[in-house]
């Protein structure tokens, strides 16, 4: 029995890039006593079957493929011995009084109960699906997400069909329209409902005008057809209330339909261990230094907030890490924290506290496309910092650092100005 | 051709497999034959999952007869087969004062079909028991007696102990021609070739029962199908209602209602639009804003951003609109068809009047002394997980390590489950979903998937690339990548 | 003649004004680095590309390894180099930068891993 409840320092659920660097930045912070949880049967997390490149131009300056960026990680954390239990759920967190305790199921060691000073999560995120948009028609066979194809495709070697279509231009779809295209499907389109589209420019070009495949911004797929496998999609175009139109409405014949629609942080066990979420970002709500509503659980990554950059997840895991290092040596500190808000055209701010007199970065997305704006961060009694932006949208985070929160400061608030001409 | 059969029940929906089920308390070599590639395929998985209290029907109907004796059975049916029921009670909930009155009609009604325990409950006592109803509600008819019901694992629960007690089951076999046999009996055809002989058939082919009598001249009676869609919400909005919750029926329905479900996720719907064809079984934009206008009325804070996921039965409503149950002129050839809804409550009660049918028309039974009415279900892991109960959830893993092995994350469903399920003859994603729940959470199988593929073929030895969501030509990953060269 | 492009070789994605005529470009505007100014004269002229692919790989706990083109390839080559991954197996043990294909389709350019699989235990 006893063998069965460990106790551990800090323990990091999930072995993607954001608890591989929070393991390594804790490590490095002094902490010795470390645990990583993995469910699937080899770190790197979703890394692993985004065998494009991509990552790595901030961190490493170098251009590298998932796989090479999260073995960057792999194998510093392995040289540093930070142990790492693959195969192994997390299914539940229990925090009674100032004990958390994390249940976890096993393949090769079954039921664990594990004890920690500090938990981080770091579960990434899921993938948005065909319920979540509510796509009318049949259920047919062919329809799954783009992450599922990319699974199936780059790590078990399987294609999911020949003839497609893609919905939603993320650049999850993107890359999946090229790399389909490459082992010898059509792809026949991709279909975006906003007038904009979510993924990359780079993408766009190398994905979709490479390979001639037309890109119908505000456009929807309204019906799916087909019994036993997808059969055809209709597709039409939508006014500005999101309604499909009749006119211009046109149909396409298919043998799978991928979604890419967007990205959901994964934090079940985050409602089971009672972490307060904030219903924008769909991750936990965490103060100046990523630390959730319960003390001692911390959260980083995908899990935290969508990022665009496996980079940015890095840097801020490395940032929540090195958190949790000093709340395992020192214990839990006083802070004096402010509250930042979310301004004009501003769709939310992470954190959403922040320390008067230290040093902060604050994560933060536009709630609409926009040209020559300015960000503006002020306090309640003065602007702190002002950037012109050529572009924004909503698809790419901006990271704003702030060299000292001033003291005296109430508040801070982020927003959207455009330039005065 | 196999040996002959006594009886040979066309279609493994619930009709059909509690009918199985009964005729395996006998001495009797008895056959199901179900088209698709597992039981519970058609208008038994797509349905709300309500055992009905029986004050819905008609007196003198067989569904007001039937009904309410089916609804009585289910507590010794979940004890004996372990499939997910609970009795929640129902409330029809009136919001004009004319509504009132018809509350009370249903009353009377109710006990004119000996439905139990009904009374009529104020605005008051109605908020009470049900706190996130429309405050407008004026009062309720309550019907303790009403249940919620896994559907398709009463049906698969109902197949398996028949099939442990000697029916043989015979999936993918369409029965495309039935000729009469010189003296007695019948010979069926399926599609793909197979013959069967028979003395008596059991027509319980659902939506296809008025071709299936046709096959043998019968004609006076069509199926007309009626669609209806239905759409669950998040489970974190699960705790919304306890009871079901139904309005004033319609002539076509007993309209759109807010149902919780055993699992948790609440459902809203049917519609119930009359379609041409039997096989449209689309969704429908239409069909969402009519459900979430009628949930919202009684449940104001349903919400059409918590869908998950969407489907849509097909009624099998027979000429009359009543069940059709019986001996026809063709000797030996008994119907069960028109079995819409209340059809899945009456299901044992059906089973029993179909066994007294056949034994009218010269079935002989003898007891089967081995008969064993029970069959256990598996553990399932989610229970202990939901409980905290980790002490269970390691007693089960003590006993089968696969329980420590977590395959869907949504639903905290372990590899343990899967193949059980995958060892009972459930090879495809859509069985496994219905025997296992797996892939019907939050992210509907995007995580799962790759995993239980894999499962499937290390069980079954099916290359992965033919496994299928549905039966063949439901293919999930259907190509291999390297010009069809073996991997791995 | 002008063209504008949006130039890939990073995620910024600069949109590029590229001035050019029958042989040469003339001038890059738009670019925020240096990268830019050659990935417009590529790509008026003789564009290039990466490309990701998989190989199939025997004696490892997974069926597939990730690889890529070392350097960019001439975009009119690259569904070829896909082909010839498709053809290729290799054996494990395999470290991420080792060559799978030397040379290909004499560009010079190496089809190299990405990935480091050990043998299956």
């Amino acid at each position: 029995m006893g063998e069965l409840t460990r106790h551990v320092d800090a323990l990091i659920i999930g072995a993607g890039p954001a608890g591989l660097s929070a393991a390594l930045s804790l490590k490095k912070s002094g902490v010795e006593d470390i645990l990583i949880v993995e469910r699937e049967d080899a770190p790197g997390g979703i890394l692993l079957q985004c065998i494009h490149n991509g990552f790595g131009l901030n961190a490493f300056k170098e251009e590298l493929t998932g796989p090479e960026y999260a073995e960057r990680y792999v194998k510093v954390v392995r040289e540093n011995n930070i142990e790492t239990l693959l195969n192994t759920a997390a299914v539940d967190i229990v925090t009674l009084q100032d004990k958390k305790t994390v249940i976890l199921l096993s393949k090769k060691k079954g039921l664990v109960k594990v004890t920690a000073k500090a938990i981080i999560l770091a579960m990434g995120c899921r993938e948005r699906n065909r319920g979540n948009i509510a796509i009318p028609g049949s259920r047919p066979a062919g329809i799954m997400t783009a992450g599922f194809a990319q699974k199936m495709t780059n790590l078990h070697g399987y294609l999911p069909g020949k003839n497609i279509v893609v919905v939603g231009s993320g650049d999850i779809g993107l890359i999946m329209a090229r790399r389909l295209t490459w082992e010898g499907c059509r792809v026949k389109a991709v279909v975006e409902i906003l007038p904009y589209p979510g993924g990359l420019n780079r993408n766009i070009v190398q994905c979709l005008n490479d390979f001639g495949i037309p890109l119908y911004l505000s456009h929807a797929i309204t019906k799916i057809t087909g019994a036993r496998r997808i059969k055809s999609v209709q597709v039409a175009p939508i006014d500005k209330n999101l309604e499909p139109k009749k006119e211009g409405a046109f149909t396409l014949t298919c043998d799978t339909l991928l979604l890419s629609v967007g990205l959901i942080p994964e934090n079940e066990l985050s409602i089971r261990a009672g972490v307060m979420l904030d219903p924008v970002t769909g991750g936990a709500v965490v103060d100046a230094e990523l630390m959730t509503s319960i003390p001692g659980i911390f959260s980083c990554g995908n899990v935290l907030h969508v990022h665009d950059l496996a980079d940015f997840v890095s840097e801020e895991a490395d940032y929540c890490g090195k958190a949790a290092g000093e709340y395992i040596q020192r214990g839990p500190a006083k802070k004096k924290e402010i509250p930042v808000k979310t301004g004009h055209l501003v769709r939310y701010v992470l954190p959403s506290r922040v320390e008067a007199g230290k040093k902060a970065l604050i994560s933060l997305r536009a709630i609409a496309p926009a040209k020559n704006i300015n960000m503006v961060v002020r306090t309640d009694k003065e602007i702190i910092l002002k950037k012109k932006h050529r572009i924004i949208s909503p698809s790419t985070m901006l990271r704003v650092p702030i060299e000292e929160v001033p003291r005296d400061a109430q508040y801070l608030e982020v927003s959207f100005i455009p330039e005065e001409k | 051709m196999n040996l002959p059969f006594d009886v040979i029940i066309i279609g493994a929906g619930v009709t059909g497999a509690a009918t199985a089920r009964e005729l395996s308390r006998y001495n009797l070599r008895t056959a199901v034959l179900e088209k698709e590639a597992d039981v519970s395929f058609g208008t038994s998985k797509a349905n709300s999952g309500i055992i009905h209290p029986g004050f819905h029907a008609t007196p003198g109907t067989l569904k007001a007869c039937l009904a309410p004796l089916g609804n009585r059975a289910f507590d010794r049916l979940k004890e004996e087969l372990e499939f997910p029921f609970e009795r929640r009670g129902s409330l029809l909930v009136a919001f004009t004062e004319d509504e009132l009155l018809s509350l009370q009609n249903y009353f009377l009604q109710g006990k004119k079909n000996n439905v139990p325990y009904m009374e009529l409950l104020s605005r008051e006592r109605t908020l009470e028991a049900e706190p996130n109803l429309n405050p407008d509600i004026l009062g309720s008819l309550h019907a303790p007696t009403a249940g919620i019901i896994c559907p398709y694992e009463y049906c698969f629960a109902l197949i398996e102990n028949a099939t442990r007690n000697g029916v043989e089951l015979f999936t993918q076999q369409e029965v495309t021609r039935i000729t009469r046999k010189a003296k007695k009996g019948f010979i069926v055809k399926t599609r793909n070739g197979a013959e069967f002989s028979t003395r008596f058939i059991v027509n319980a082919a659902g939506l296809y029962a008025d071709d299936i009598a046709g096959l043998v001249g019968i004609t006076d009676f069509k199926i007309l199908p009626r669609k209806g869609e239905e759409y669950l919400l998040d489970r974190r909005v699960g705790n919304l209602v306890k009871k079901v919750i139904f309005p004033l029926p319609s002539v076509t329905s007993k309209g759109m209602l807010v149902i919780p479900t055993v699992d948790g996720p609440v459902m809203v719907g049917p519609t119930a639009l009359d379609i041409k064809r039997k096989d449209d079984f689309s969704t429908t934009r239409e069909g969402l804003k009519t459900v979430f206008e009628h949930a919202r009325k009684m449940v104001p804070s349903v919400r059409s951003s918590d869908i998950i996921t969407a489907f849509v039965g097909i009624r099998p409503v027979a000429t009359g609109g009543d069940f059709i149950i019986g001996k026809t002129r063709v000797k030996g050839f008994i119907n069960a068809a028109g079995i819409q809804s209340p059809g899945l409550t009456a299901s044992p009660a059906v089973a029993e009047m179909i066994k007294n049918i056949l034994v009218k028309e010269g079935l002989r039974l003898e007891i089967n002394p081995s008969f064993n009415p029970k069959r256990k279900c598996i553990a399932r892991a989610r229970k202990f997980i939901e409980k905290r109960d980790f002490n269970k959830l390691e007693h089960a893993i003590k006993h089968n390590k696969d329980y420590a092995s977590l395959v869907c994350r949504c639903e905290n469903i372990t590899e343990a489950e899967v193949v059980d399920a995958i060892r009972k003859g459930h090879t495809t994603l859509d069985a496994l979903k219905f025997m296992t729940r797996i892939g019907t959470g939050r992210c509907q199988g995007g995580f799962c998937t790759s995993r239980v593929l894999d499962i499937i073929h290390r069980e079954t030895g099916i290359p992965v690339e033919k496994i299928t969501k549905k039966g063949p030509g439901s293919e999930i990953v259907p190509f291999l990548l390297k010009k069809g060269e073996k991997i791995g | 003649m002008k063209k504008d492009l949006t130039c890939i070789t990073c995620p910024m994605g600069c949109t590029l004004e590229v001035t050019y005529d029958k042989k040469h470009v003339i001038s890059v505007t738009g670019n925020q680095c240096k990268r830019g100014e050659t990935y417009a004269e590529n790509e008026i002229f003789h564009p290039m590309r990466t490309v990701t692919t998989t190989v199939r790989i025997s004696g490892a706990d997974v069926p597939l390894l990730s690889v890529k083109t070392e350097k960019t390839v001439p975009k009119k080559l690259c569904s070829r180099v896909v082909k010839l991954a498709s053809a290729v197996s290799v054996k494990a043990p395999v470290s991420a930068g080792d060559i799978v294909i030397k040379n290909l389709l004499d560009t010079g350019v190496n089809l190299v891993a990405t990935r480091s699989l050990n043998r299956s235990s």
